[in-house]
């Protein structure tokens, strides 16, 4: 479970680039929940689930993961309850690493790292096996850079080192719109598989209306750095884009231009 | 070039070498731009110097200059990680503060340890000069123990670790890695073994002088990078062995330079020697670059 309780964040207060971001943001998402997020370009929705990991600390509002508060907690302190895959292919993982030390780092999540081997060979027979379900070849080549692989096969071991270690809330971050649209549609049906399978509470920010609709069980929007719309269940199962757009625009009683909100 | 000559470039190669690893470990391995080699790697000797003059184990005085490095790596790493200054900014801060501490340690701007036992000293014969063979062999079997150690170091989770820090640290933390400590503890290691290279130097050349660290970092970088140039990337073993071929390269290259006495070159000129190599070396993946974008614009 995780509960996000009115963040408020401001970039560069006090300057001429004074930026609210956050602005009373609340959200609560059940444990097994998988969330999809929307909302147009700077509406916050990166910055949010920044403040969840803790690369950025909200200036108030608080956090709980599982009941414990994680408020002031750093990035590293909380690695153990949430799991991420960012948007930059590069940026999940170490271009200068080889494949299976960049598993073994995801294998070490959270835990504390000592002087014993970092690939122990245990560890490889599991690699292999996982690496083999993606059906990318991945699995004969562990010692491989990772600089060599392609965007879709980085984000696809993201995934997987995402899912090595159990967490508490697996964070998704448009981290399939750096990708071609057929890559893109193998690594958002592997994350539906490993959310599924694993049984993960999932936040997964979208830039497509159809993706937010057609995966998940709930859809928030976000809009100026708050949640102005949430759906789920039966209501949701009824909708398509255009409802959820005239939903949009019922709520902030605003008319929506294209470049607003991208439609998928 | 005569035996002796290349056993002396050799010897103070495999020291550099020691210097070259912990340049490696800062610049490339943690992403840290680190001029504190030039106040620990005297800082070693002054410490070492010390001890030896003060009729300590020279094993014992190499351990404790080993120590000193270190605490001078952590504290460059702090004034980064804690109080935010930059990086070069914070390593100058310590480099310079380390000139004062250097003085202070050693009392005088020159200690002289002719006579007294060094790490050396149970292997040199004292019927037959040996010295020009022993000290070299000696200090490769340190930079082989020394390298060996690395490796597996950095096989480690902890070593792996180390590297996703320098390597990307947003995932690192991501991964629960707290990239501080690991920046504080990387800058530690690097520090304290240029600190060793310093001690040892100090009982190859019979004494300690207050301004030996003049351009350590540079010597130290020169070595890394012709070691890039050696060997392949291809793991980090190689890395690492190439840096310590490039510190014995590089002694041998500068050597041979100022035997030739056709080129005129001179002891002093090494500095300049050393610098215009490094800034060779850093223009020209650039310029090759900058040549390869030229032609294939040309043929596109
Ligand atoms: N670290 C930061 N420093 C300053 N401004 C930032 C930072 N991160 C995000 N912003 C700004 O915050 C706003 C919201 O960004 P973001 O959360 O990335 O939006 P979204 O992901 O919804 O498109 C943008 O105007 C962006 O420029
Ligand atoms: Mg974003």
């Amino acid at each position: 479970m995780m509960r996000a309780d009115n963040l408020f964040k401001t970039f560069n207060p006090g300057t001429p680039l004074e930026n609210p971001v956050l602005r009373g943001l609340s959200l609560t998402i059940e444990s097994g929940q998988f969330v999809t997020v929307i909302g147009s370009n700077g509406a916050g929705k990166s910055t949010f689930l920044n403040a969840i990991s803790g690369d950025i600390s909200p200036d108030s509002g608080s956090l709980f993961i599982d009941g414990q508060d994680v408020t002031r907690q750093t990035a590293w302190q909380r690695a153990g309850l949430v799991a991420r895959v960012f948007q930059d292919p590069l940026a999940g993982t170490c271009e200068g690493l080889s494949i299976e030390e960049n598993l073994a780092l995801a294998m070490q999540r959270g835990q504390g790292r000592g002087l014993s081997r970092a690939v122990k060979a245990s560890y490889r027979e599991q690699f292999r096996a996982k690496l083999a379900t993606l059906q990318l070849g991945l699995e004969n080549r562990l010692g491989d850079r990772m600089g060599l692989l392609s965007g879709g096969q980085r984000q696809a071991v993201s995934l997987l080192m995402a899912s090595l270690q159990p967490s508490r809330l697996l964070l998704l971050d448009e981290h399939t719109a750096a990708l071609d649209p057929k890559t893109a549609a193998f690594v958002l049906q592997l994350t539906d598989r490993i959310v599924s399978e694993n049984k993960l509470t999932a936040l997964m920010v979208t830039h497509s209306m159809r993706q937010a609709l057609d995966h998940g069980h709930r859809t928030v929007m976000l809009h100026q750095g708050r949640v102005v719309l949430d759906v789920s269940g039966e209501e949701r199962s009824r909708m398509d884009v255009p409802d959820l757009l005239a939903m949009f625009e019922q709520t902030r009683g605003e008319k929506l231009d294209d470049d607003a909100l991208l439609l998928g | 070039m005569s035996l002796i000559s290349l056993m002396g470039a050799l010897e103070i190669g495999l020291i550099f070498a020691l210097v070259a690893l912990g340049v490696l470990i800062s610049f490339r391995l943690l992403n840290f731009p680190d001029l504190t080699a030039d106040g620990s790697f005297p800082l070693g000797g002054a410490v070492a110097a010390v001890l030896i003059a003060g009729g300590h184990d020279p094993w014992l005085a190499c351990g404790l200059a080993a120590i000193a490095g270190a605490a001078a790596g952590w504290l460059t790493a702090w004034l980064n990680v804690r109080l935010g200054i930059l990086q070069l900014l914070a390593s100058i801060l310590v480099m310079i503060a380390l000139y004062s501490i250097n003085l202070r340690i050693m009392g005088a701007p020159n200690i002289a340890l002719i006579g007294l036992p060094t790490v050396f000293t149970p292997f040199i014969s004292t019927v037959n000069d040996n010295a020009w063979l022993i000290q070299p062999a000696v200090l490769a079997v340190i930079v082989v123990l020394a390298k060996l150690l690395l490796d597996a170091f950095f096989a480690s989770e902890a070593g792996l670790a180390l590297r996703a820090t320098g390597a990307n640290p947003r995932m690192a933390r991501a991964q629960g890695i707290s990239t501080d400590r690991m920046t504080l503890a990387g800058m530690a290691l690097s520090n304290a073994l240029i600190a060793l290279a310093g001690a040892l130097y100090v009982q190859t050349q019979g004494g300690a002088d207050i301004s030996m660290g003049i351009g350590t970092i540079v010597v130290g970088l020169a070595a890394v990078i012709i070691g890039e140039t050696l060997l392949p990337p291809r793991s980090l073993w190689l890395v690492t062995l190439a840096t310590v071929l490039g510190a014995l390269l590089y002694r041998l290259l500068i050597a041979l330079a100022l035997n030739a006495d056709f080129i005129g070159l001179q002891a002093q000129d090494l500095n300049l020697i050393t610098a215009v190599l490094v800034g060779l070396a850093l223009v020209l993946p650039k310029i090759k670059a900058k040549l390869r974008n030229k032609q294939g614009g040309r043929t596109a």
